[in-house]
């Protein structure tokens, strides 16, 4: 939450605010996908969107780019309203859909031509072949975009997103399906356009991803349940973590589950992570165990991950 | 399976035999119901397409039709003349709409279309029945299509001599008893022949484009929303209007090509002519054609998935074979059925090119059918802009 937005209890606050939106609603069918939603991205940052799969993560950003009118709440995108502006809005923000969404029978260079045509840009060949130098698809540019491998339809999209100079990229899990490498470049290259001041709104599954962001937001069930950086949201989420490596990790997580103060027993291929909120609860109950001898037992730092499996264990499913 | 089986063995068990594959099948069959359950539209299509067809169809063809709207040009005031015009009307096939006054009147109105038959009374008549000179009453039959006019010439040729039986009294009524005392001369316009083909093949040219150019949009909104380009699409800064229009232009290019191809084809195998102007007629094909695709489209603005737009497509069609005159007489059909017919865009589409091809009608003519076409399709692209979904809500 930044408190000078808070302040000014104006949607619209300062130029440096880029996305600026409370109170959205939406539901499908009498389901609430989204419940009351309130966030503010500043200008030139990485702001990931983690979250479950189906806590309306992808709601909340067809709802910021006009696809989808929320039920109530209000909000502005680059200080268009998001509920009359979003002519103004599809002008200056990219898009890339979770799904591909180009054409698989053009090629990517008439993929390319065809974006710039319709965003009108002067030179909409020029544009396309920049753009494809850019994104290193030189030898490929006469390919059929459908016979893209996965990565390299990415590319591909971000390119498209960002061919018409947006100054706000929203990023539905671009790289779900996507190998570590081209993640990697892929970020690389999202550091870069936030470099040159573009917000990027990117939603993910993946926590090394959700540790490059500047600011991440955690939402589940239709709530936004964290806010701030990854730091921020460790140290809120108050865990204490022990570590145990050793032989019979599994006999052990099973024992550990049943114990009152343990909250969370998480494998991770050959340790153990085992986190309570009570610090002083957690030293007692797994005081037992250690004094086995069976494993090696290790205080430990939280990690992002261990704070968001709290987080979604600590919401309501509301799908229950 | 509780008994424990060598795996290689219990999978060719479970695999092999009749049972195993009914099992599969029953699992397919299942689940396709659920679908097809699910699928609203299909599922109301399903029930709804034969039993709308049915009824509709089955009330409204009529091979033989009757009241067929004809001219009258009299030009003698004697009884005969009148009890000929009542003997007429009582036929049942003739319904008297219009009187002309001069023959370039009468011959208006039958290349416009208004009316089927035109009957021209000459003068003396009456004063040379009397005399036994046999006068001629010319009939003059819009021929364009021959099944409409058949049955009609066939009950005039049927009136045969006992017409005036009452009228002809003291020294005349030898004539009613004898071989029939006037002359009906059927002049069979546009096709003397009465060749079926001459109807048919204009009609077709109709027919072709109806279902083609169809097709071809209202599979164009569904096709992109099917792959998940519809999203992209969406958030593009291009409104509805552009879109629409942006996907209807190539089709409007192809629809020219197949016109010219139906064109050279119809003249070259069914020697069919153009009597009239054959600019016009390009023109007028086109706004046809405009007029399908536009239709399409708004079906694909309406349709879930691909199957639902074929399904709307046909849903269409159908009538407009049935309905517009291109099967079944037009005039043949009850007056509902008719007004069906009137709002289907090949109707007046068939109006205009046998009118053009076959009576070499000219714009003046057919304007009623040309606003009528102009008006269908902007009123399809206005509900198809309308529809149009611009958000995912």
């Amino acid at each position: 939450m930044r408190p000078e937005a808070a302040a000014a209890g104006e949607p619209a606050a300062g130029p440096d605010v880029v996305i600026d939106v409370e109170g959205l609603t939406k539901s499908f069918g009498g389901r609430v996908v989204v419940d009351g939603l309130t966030m503010q991205v500043r200008k030139g940052l990485i702001y990931g969107f983690l979250g479950p799969n189906g806590s309306g993560k992808t709601t909340t950003i067809r709802m910021l780019c006009g696809l989808l009118t929320p039920d109530s709440g209000r909000g502005t995108c680059l200080g268009y309203d998001i509920l009359t502006q979003s002519d103004e809005i599809k002008r200056h923000v990219g898009y890339m859909t979770q799904r591909f969404s180009l054409y698989g029978d053009l090629s990517i260079r008439e993929n390319l031509e065809f974006v710039a045509r319709v965003y009108g840009l002067p030179e909409p060949r020029r544009a396309a072949q920049e753009a494809i130098d850019r994104l290193g698809l030189a030898n490929r540019a006469g390919q059929l975009a459908g016979n893209l491998s996965g990565g390299w339809k990415q590319r591909l999209a971000l390119g498209a997103c960002i061919l018409p100079q947006p100054q706000l990229l929203l990023l539905d899990e671009p790289t779900a399906g996507v190998d570590p490498k081209a993640r990697r470049d892929f970020w690389d290259e999202i550091h870069a356009l936030a470099g040159e001041g573009l917000t990027v709104l990117v939603s993910t599954h993946y926590m090394d991803e959700a540790e490059r962001c500047h600011e991440i937001a955690y939402i589940a069930y239709g709530e936004l349940l964290a806010q701030g950086t990854a730091a921020d949201v460790i140290a809120k989420a108050h865990l204490a973590t022990w570590t145990v490596t050793g032989p019979d990790l599994a006999a052990l997580s099973e024992a550990l589950k049943k114990t009152p103060g343990v909250e969370m027993v998480t494998a991770f291929g050959a340790s153990l992570h085992v986190s309570g909120r009570d610090s002083a609860r957690l030293e007692a109950a797994v005081a037992p165990f250690r004094a086995r001898g069976t494993q090696a037992w290790r205080r430990d730092e939280p990690t992002l991950e261990d704070a968001f499996i709290d987080l979604m264990s600590r919401s309501k499913d509301n799908f229950g | 399976m509780s008994a424990p089986v060598p795996p290689g063995t219990g999978d060719r068990r479970r695999t092999r035999g009749i049972r195993a594959a009914l099992g599969r099948i029953g699992a397919i069959f299942v689940k396709e119901l659920i679908q097809l359950r699910r699928d609203r539209i299909t599922f109301a299509m399903m029930a709804f397409i034969p039993l709308a067809q049915l009824l509709l169809f089955g009330y409204a063809i009529n091979t033989n039709p009757r009241d067929l709207p004809t001219a009258v040009f009299v030009r003698d005031d004697s009884i005969f003349a009148r009890t000929f015009l009542t003997a007429l009307r009582n036929t049942d096939y003739f319904e008297i709409t219009a009187v002309a006054r001069s023959e370039a009147e009468l011959d208006a109105l039958i290349v416009s279309g208004a009316v089927q038959f035109g009957v021209e009374i000459p003068a003396g008549f009456g004063r040379d029945l009397i005399r036994g000179e046999r006068p001629a009453i010319l009939v003059v039959a819009d021929a364009s299509d021959p099944t409409a006019t058949g049955g009609a010439v066939a009950a005039l040729e049927g009136l045969g001599a006992s017409l005036f039986a009452r009228e002809l009294t003291g020294p005349a009524a030898k004539l009613a008893a004898g071989e029939q005392p006037y002359e009906i001369r059927v002049h069979r316009r546009y096709n003397p022949g009465g060749e079926t083909r001459l109807n048919i093949v204009p009609g077709l040219m109709g027919t072709i484009l109806t279902l083609t150019m169809l097709i071809f949009t209202a599979l164009s909104i569904t096709r992109e929303i099917e792959r998940g380009t519809m999203e992209n699409l969406l958030v593009m800064p291009v409104r509805p209007v552009e879109i629409m229009i942006g996907k209807i232009l190539p089709y409007l290019a192809v629809g020219a090509g197949q016109t010219a191809l139906i064109l050279v084809f119809a003249r070259l195998l069914f020697a069919v002519p153009i009597e009239g102007s054959l600019a016009l007629l390009l023109a007028l094909t086109m706004l046809f054609v405009l007029a399908n695709l536009a239709v399409g489209y708004t079906f694909s603005t309406i349709a879930d998935t691909q199957l639902q737009a074929m399904q709307m497509s046909f849903f269409f069609f159908l009538p407009n074979i049935l309905l517009s005159g291109f099967m079944f007489p037009f005039r043949g059909m009850p007056a509902w059925a008719q007004y069906v017919g009137e709002v289907l865009p090949l109707t007046h589409y068939l109006r205009i090119v046998r009118g053009i091809m076959l009576k070499g009608a000219g714009l003046g003519d057919l304007r009623t059918d040309v606003v009528a076409l102009a008006a269908f399709t902007l009123a399809a692209m206005a509900l198809a802009v309308a529809r149009f979904r611009q958000t995912l809500d």
